[in-house]
């Protein structure tokens, strides 16, 4: 009878939920829209006659192809210098931020730490207050690492946001019994942490990995604090300064010698965006998974 | 936690400092973290001290004078004329980054909650939150592009007059500010509301259909109130946040001729401090900003625990 019940109050309210539904979905594509459009667009863009990108044309697919501009970005040596120094600080900074965070937040999730409490605070309120940017150049100055990779990828190395994920993950994940058991057959601390907790922990690796070397990779503000040498800046930075002296170069160029050159600089703006981005969204698929999971492990707990 | 812990050391009946000792491979695997926060976070902060100095950095933080008088450089501060310009433009462009920006991913949650079929939903999730994966500069980069005077918009919207100067006019600072802020992470903040949604019993959509609740009606009156305690949790963070406006994307979108907003507390502190050099100063204005944040925080923490009972701490 209930099941009757169901049925009946359904086909009643259909019609209305029927328009809740169509504005529902609407709405989503809009959304999906909002967000694809701009990246979709540069990337054509990139591939397009920058006369008919400036035409106005909304662009929905490949026209005019003109790919002088990836040409110039490609034989532009110091974003490939860039390149190399934006790779070696995000995988090198990600190794230093793993081997600090996972431990840590293993030892904060053992109920058993002497002091456990305390020692959560002191990471958390870093999260509520800090030095600020003057101390800690000061900081990176005193420490001699100025100037040197060091800068780039010490300072970030913890996060208290990540490390609180990641103490939530172990305390969720790796059973009480388990440790219970392995300690009356003698296993120490080290022992269970090496070869119990973390073998079954890849998952927590992988959104920590991610977290870190997504938020290394896009560093661009320390860097203009802590880095000296063009020659160690990273692609962030190097960017910034390409799509600065387009803007620069578009505003003094108004005669007829210029129109290639401007031509080409217009172009330069959209293939360097996309150069720098690609790594990022083609690996993007693969590991988004991890990503949802993690923010989703930070906000039960977090 | 907290009881299970107190049980452990009952049933162990040893003193704290032998539990310790005990627990001396814990504290290695925490070491290097922990040297992370003694220098990275805590000497910063110990740092701080040379806001109250005459620094020089050749005499490092000890050896400097104290400042005379020791408030010299907080009063040096209010009385130029950039500090209340910053201090307003800092709290407006957060006030209205919480009344536009924040309701949209707990609106964007409730919507996505209703798409029932699974494959749908994930892929709308997934292309929501790609946007966070990009950096501020590529952002600003894209910003600067389509509203551009020969850029996309101006093309839709201003047909035949003269183009709008989005990014070189002040009155648009914050517009695009706070929108790109939406399209960057409405996706990311929306997961945590997504979690809390999915963690609903189907025992109360259930109920609510039997009694004939249209599905507004169940958006309404068990997925809103469901959430409200991590929509009210997350907005005591954002609330706490409000003067710490993130330097970096406002630096970017800064160009001469909209400093009148864009200029921010932390976008000062950066550039007299380490553009100017001022040390004591810009610690100083960065200080102020630090506390008064701060109490703000314990503040909007205190009101959220009186009237709901959900707090941080």
């Amino acid at each position: 009878m209930a099941k009757n019940k169901v049925h009946k109050t359904k086909m009643q309210t259909s019609g209305a939920d029927k328009i809740f539904n169509a504005i529902v979905i609407i709405l989503m594509v809009l959304v999906c829209l909002v967000i694809v459009y701009p990246l979709y667009y540069v990337v054509l863009a990139s591939i397009t006659d920058p006369v008919t990108v400036n035409s106005g044309k909304v662009l929905l697919y490949p026209e005019n192809v003109y790919l002088q501009g990836y040409k110039t970005t490609l034989a532009y040596t110091p974003l490939w210098t860039a390149y190399g120094n934006t790779i070696l600080y995000t995988v090198v900074g990600t190794l230093i931020s793993l081997v600090a965070t996972i431990p840590a937040g293993y030892a904060l999730s053992r109920s058993d730490l002497p002091g456990r409490r305390g020692l959560i605070f002191v990471f958390t309120f870093t999260m509520f207050f800090g030095g600020g940017i003057i101390p800690l150049y000061l900081t990176i100055r005193s420490l001699g690492i100025y100037n040197t990779i060091w800068a780039m990828v010490l300072p970030v190395a913890v996060s208290a946001y990540n490390l609180i994920v990641c103490r939530s993950f172990f305390e969720s994940s790796v059973p009480g019994e388990l440790l219970e058991a392995a300690k009356v057959d003698g296993c120490n601390d080290f022992r269970f942490f090496f070869q119990i907790a973390i073998p079954i922990s890849s998952t927590i690796i992988a959104v920590m990995a991610l977290f870190y070397a997504t938020a290394m990779w896009n560093q661009f503000f320390n860097a203009l604090m802590f880095l000296q040498d063009d020659n160690k800046m990273p692609l962030q930075v190097v960017l910034r300064n390409l799509v600065l002296m387009n803007q620069a170069n578009q505003m003094g160029s108004s005669g007829d010698a210029m129109v290639t050159k401007q031509k080409l600089a217009e172009q330069l703006k959209y293939c360097i965006v996309v150069v720098s981005a690609a790594p990022l969204l083609i690996v993007y698929p693969f590991i988004q998974q991890y990503f949802a999971k993690g923010v989703t492990i930070g906000a039960v707990k977090g | 936690m907290a009881k299970q812990a107190k049980a452990a050391r009952k049933n162990t009946g040893k003193s704290g400092f032998r539990r310790a000792l005990e627990s001396w491979q814990l504290y290695v695997l925490l070491l290097p973290a922990l040297l992370w926060a003694i220098v990275f976070a805590y000497y910063p902060m110990y740092g701080l001290i040379i806001a109250f100095k005459d620094y020089k950095i050749r005499q490092g933080i000890i050896a400097s004078p104290w400042a005379d008088p020791i408030m010299k450089y907080f009063t040096q501060f209010f009385s130029t004329s950039i500090a209340l310009q910053a201090i307003k433009n800092t709290i407006v462009i957060s006030l209205e980054s919480i009344v536009f920006a924040f309701p949209i991913p707990v609106i964007f949650a409730l919507l996505l909650n209703q798409i029932q079929r699974e494959r749908p939903k994930k892929l709308i999730q997934t292309i929501s939150y790609a946007p966070y994966f990009m950096s501020n500069v590529v952002v600003v980069s894209i910003v600067s592009v389509f509203f551009s005077a020969t850029g996309v918009v101006n093309h839709l919207v201003a047909n035949g007059g003269s183009p709008i100067m989005f990014t070189s006019t002040p009155q648009w600072f914050r517009t695009l500010y706070i929108g790109s802020n939406i399209w960057q992470s409405m996706g990311f903040n929306a997961v945590i509301y997504i979690a809390a949604l999915t963690a609903i019993s189907p025992d109360y959509y259930e109920a609510a259909t039997i009694d004939g609740a249209s599905r507004w009606q169940r958006v309404r009156y068990i997925d809103i109130p469901m959430i409200m305690p991590t929509v009210i949790l997350m907005l005591i963070l954002q609330i706490g946040n409000i003067m710490n406006v993130g330097y970096e994307k406002a630096y970017l979108m800064q160009n001469g001729s909209n400093t009148i907003v864009s200029e921010l507390i932390s976008t000062y502190v950066y550039k007299v401090g380490l553009q100017t050099a001022q040390y004591s100063f810009a610690t100083a204005v960065g200080l102020f900003n630090s506390v008064v944040n701060f109490i703000i925080l314990v503040l909007a923490n205190f009101v959220a625990k009186k009237i709901s009972d959900i707090s941080i701490f």
